[in-house]
């Protein structure tokens, strides 16, 4: 449906956007995913109209949308802070553009009241958009921008002003909206849970390029790059330098808090510096001893010292890799203990260790090329 | 900043310190009572005298009022008109020498409404440098006689106002227009409006509390409007403001300027308290993120702020560098001159100021008028902050009294510098010979600008820096030296400049109560443009030139002193 070709856009003579190029086909929602600053919704208003690219193109069903003005695209935008019309009331917030486009006024009432419904908001019509909250008038934005039925909608940071409990409940009723009505979406955020939540195609923006595209549990699982680890929170991004093979897809590397065997596919020669990730899942077995039982003894005793040392890897067939240090800081999260190490690493565990104890603790390890 | 102190003040504090309130506000309001309110009451009295309403008065009251109204409504439509272009092009584009050209938007504003109306007379009046020029260039072109060029008295007189009032529009227009969020813009755009429905299904609806607001203050001003329409009116026009003058001055019918006075009055009131209703309940919220302007792009901005900035440029330097031109440029025949005229550059009409001739306008060289002026200005100031200073200080944290007093202080503003002359005659005709009634009237005029300057700064100076200072080891004394004092003196210079610039420019009150043999620079500008005569004409010029360099330093030094967050209107 939608295609960009090559996008390039710069602000300052900086480059913002260097040549973008994606689709989006009929019924798919991508989520454009990046920090601040880093273009996303500068792309989004390029895709809208309100700002022309440097170079390339974009097409809406083959069509090239170059001389399409924004108010002729039919494409539906709803911005963070709602941009409702502070003059108008619901009614005539979500009427604007069935207005703009001329159409009966029974047709209008109808089309108002059925996107009202879709959003939840019966019975809003003739209220004052001023004295709404925030969930609310986000609804009112989303309904206004539904009542032209879209061949497209945008969303630029659409959840970003609310907050958490508000934001899941909207989330899930834009995500039903979206399978319900088969309209493309091209959803921008910052926040990743937001955009695995929703998407079915993430693409990450990073320096004007998209450095990382596919579902969400394919980028979950293969971040790729040390950015997109880093930038999803996937877990602790290490330097580390590649000393030897051990056999075939087998790596010994060395790291500033110790030396791991890495799976990887990818050749590496010797010397060759890589980027690891230590992922803190909380693992059942992932505690500092190999036993269980061991293990709630040193917590009550708080004597971890003598089973530091132990080599705690185990003959499953998988590569185990430990590291050792001192606990630093102990912060307790519902479910889990996230664990601070001296040496700068972090690990989620189902017990809390003392803080000053050395422990060892298994991580995994992969390799981020 | 205020709500820092009532946390501050114990119960028993504030008791003590509504009696010493009272005793900062005995001053001004015995002074406001005598100057403002007494000859109010005068006024008030003799408009209720039998002697007013008679039929020919009424009659006449009729006629003022509706073309005081009348002028008003066309000037504040021109220059709603002609004044929202600019608006967009201030709040919309960045181009070179912006600053600039807004600064110089502004300075008719700022400028005495004398200098304003002589700057006007002198590149369009019959003695203006485009009639002299066209009648020269008669004698150079017989064959193609261009006519000689006089605007219409009406017709200036809206221009005047159009020249003095742009900057309101622009500002308070331009403020609100960049302030929207763009993102509404967008959305409409996204929603299927073109460019002209996103201005008036979205923009115009949201501008509509500031135009309104803007066209009100603007009313305002063009409804007391009274130096232009006196210099530029040619006395066959004729409006509240300058009836009072006529009927006070010229037919001593002291009841009928009672009777424009209140009318007058409770017009201008009308409109301010509408204005400050308006002002004070905006019903739109402010973007945190506004419209930010832009270098023109297209075609058509582009030629949009071309033709704008060159127009604008024109409009606003060409009367004022007039002006100064005219006052160096001999272009006729003095009167009763003969023989050989020598034109161009001369500096002839500055020399004559220091001259007293006899059968001039005058019993004293006119250079006189400046030293008045110089002199009733110091005066001024040292009345308005005398008087200015206690009732600052009780206003900076006020009780719930000194809030009752606020507006009571403010109220001069509101009322008419003609009225205010009217109301010193009917009181104080007795002393009308002294010099000394006009730095009173000024200081009637200045008073509020002067608290509102010194106001906001008393307030700055939160209790804590105080407590802070002492705390490491400042006494009473040093604490007052090093934070009170350095904050204040700015805003005391400020309000100084202020007094000192109102009372220069003042025209209205000193027109009415001045004597013939103390003329200040206004009255004199005023005395030489109602006296034919080329020579006349260029001294009113030069006069008109010195007023605009001493207020323009005026300016400049009251930009320099004032606190930054200070706004204009």
């Amino acid at each position: 449906m939608l295609q960009l070709n090559s996008i390039t856009k710069s602000y300052n003579n900086k480059p913002l956007l260097d040549n973008i190029s994606f689709t989006v086909a009929e019924g798919e929602t991508v989520c454009l995913l990046g920090a601040s600053g880093s273009g996303k919704s500068t792309l989004l208003r390029i895709i809208a109209g309100l700002e022309s690219p440097d170079s390339g193109l974009i097409s809406f069903g083959g069509v090239d949308l170059a001389s399409t003005p924004p108010h002729l695209r039919d494409f539906g935008l709803v911005f963070q802070d709602y941009a409702l019309f502070p003059h108008l009331n619901v009614n005539d917030n979500v009427a604007f553009g069935l207005k703009m486009r001329r159409m009966r006024q029974d047709e209008i009432s109808q089309r108002v009241a059925s996107s009202l419904e879709l959003v939840n908001l019966k019975g809003f019509v003739q209220r004052s958009v001023n004295d709404l909250s925030g969930g609310e008038q986000q609804r009112v934005a989303l309904a206004r921008a539904l009542a032209i039925r879209p061949r497209l909608l945008m969303f630029d940071e659409p959840l970003g002003a609310l907050d958490r409990t508000l934001r899941e409940g909207l989330l899930n009723g834009l995500r039903s909206i979206l399978q319900k009505t088969k309209v493309p979406a091209i959803y921008v955020t910052h926040d990743q849970e937001e955009a695995f939540a929703i998407a079915d195609r993430v693409m990450i923006l990073h320096n004007g390029n998209i450095i990382r595209a596919g579902t969400p549990a394919d980028v979950w699982a293969n971040p790729q790059s040390a950015y997109v680890a880093e930038f999803l929170g996937l877990g602790n991004v290490i330097e580390g330098e590649v000393k030897g093979k051990i056999k075939s897809g087998e790596w010994k590397v060395e790291s500033s808090v110790g030396e791991f065997v890495v799976m990887c596919k990818h050749k590496h020669s010797k010397g060759e510096k890589v980027h690891l990730l230590a992922r803190p899942i909380a693992e059942q077995n992932n505690r500092w001893s190999s036993s269980p039982a061991r293990a709630e003894r040193t917590l009550s005793e708080g004597e971890v010292e003598d089973e530091a040392s132990r080599d705690v890897s185990r003959p499953e067939g998988r590569i185990q890799n430990t590291v050792q240090s001192v606990v630093a800081d102990v912060i307790f999260q519902q479910d889990k203990y996230k664990v601070t190490l001296d040496n700068g690493l972090y690990v989620y565990l189902k017990d809390a260790p003392k803080i000053g104890k050395k422990i060892s603790v298994r991580v995994k390890i992969e390799c981020l090329g | 900043m205020s709500t820092c102190v009532p946390v501050y003040l114990s119960t028993f504090a504030r008791v003590h310190l509504s009696t010493s309130h009272i005793l900062l506000w005995l001053l001004p309001l015995s002074f406001l009572a005598l100057a403002f309110f007494f000859p109010l009451s005068k006024i008030l009295a003799l408009t209720f005298s039998p002697s007013t309403f008679t039929p020919e008065n009424l009659r006449n009251t009729q006629h003022v009022v509706l073309f005081t109204f009348y002028q008003a409504t066309l000037s504040t439509l021109l220059t709603l008109v002609i004044g929202l272009p600019p608006a967009v092009l201030f709040s919309r584009f960045d181009f070179r020498g912006k600053t600039l050209l807004r600064a110089l938007t502004a300075v008719p504003f700022l400028l005495p409404t004398v200098v304003v109306a002589a700057s006007f007379t002198s590149l369009l009046g019959s003695h203006g440098l485009l009639n002299t020029i066209l009648q020269s260039s008669n004698s150079l072109f017989p064959f193609f006689p261009l006519s000689s060029f006089t605007l219409h008295p009406f017709l200036a007189i809206l221009l005047a106002h159009l020249f003095y009032n742009t900057t309101i529009i622009i500002r308070i227009v331009g403020a609100a227009l960049s302030n929207l969020d763009p993102k509404l813009e967008q959305t409409a755009r996204t929603l299927g409006a073109d460019s002209l429905r996103v201005w008036l299904k979205v923009i115009l609806p949201l501008l509509r509390p500031s135009i309104l607001a803007a066209s009100l203050l603007v009313f305002l001003f063009d409804f007391t409007s009274f130096g232009v329409i006196l210099l530029l009116g040619n006395s066959q026009l004729s409006t509240l403001e300058t009836e009072i003058y006529f009927q006070a001055v010229r037919q001593f019918n002291l009841p009928l300027a009672a009777l424009l006075s209140i009318i007058q009055l409770l017009s201008a009131l009308a409109v301010s308290i509408l204005y400050t209703r308006l002002v004070t309940r905006n019903p739109y919220p402010v973007s945190p993120r506004p419209t930010p302007s832009l270098k023109p792009k297209s075609i058509q901005q582009k030629l949009f702020v071309t033709i704008l900035c060159l127009l604008l440029s024109a409009f606003f330097i060409l009367p004022l560098a007039s002006l100064p031109f005219r006052s160096f440029t001999r272009l006729e025949a003095d009167r009763g001159q003969r023989g050989d005229v020598q034109y161009g550059f001369t500096t002839d009409y500055y020399k004559e100021l220091f001259i007293n001739r006899r059968g001039s306008v005058f019993y004293v060289p006119p250079f006189q008028a400046i030293f008045n002026s110089i002199t009733y200005a110091s005066a001024t100031v040292i009345l308005s902050l005398l008087l200015g200073f206690p009732a600052a200080f009780a206003l900076a944290h006020p009780s719930r009294l000194d809030k009752l007093l606020d507006p009571l202080i403010m109220l001069p503003l509101g009322s008419s510098a003609v009225m205010l002359g009217l109301g010193f005659i009917i009181t104080y005709g007795k002393w009308l010979a002294s010099p000394w009634l006009v730095p009173f009237a000024h200081t009637l005029v200045a008073l509020p600008f002067v608290i509102r300057t010194l106001q906001p700064a008393i307030a700055s100076i939160p209790q804590r820096l105080r407590q802070a200072a002492s705390s490491l080891g400042a006494s009473s004394f040093e604490v007052w030296k090093n934070i009170d004092l350095p904050i204040l003196r700015r805003a005391t210079l400020a309000a100084a400049t202020f007094a000192f610039t109102i009372s220069l420019g003042e025209f209205g009150a000193t027109l009415l109560i001045s004597r013939p043999e103390y003329p200040t620079i206004p009255v004199a500008i005023e005395r030489f443009l109602s006296q034919p005569g080329g020579l006349n004409y260029g001294q009113a010029m030069a006069m008109a030139t010195i007023l605009m360099a001493l207020t323009t330093a005026s300016i400049l030094l009251i930009e320099k002193f004032r606190l930054p967050n200070n706004n204009d209107f």
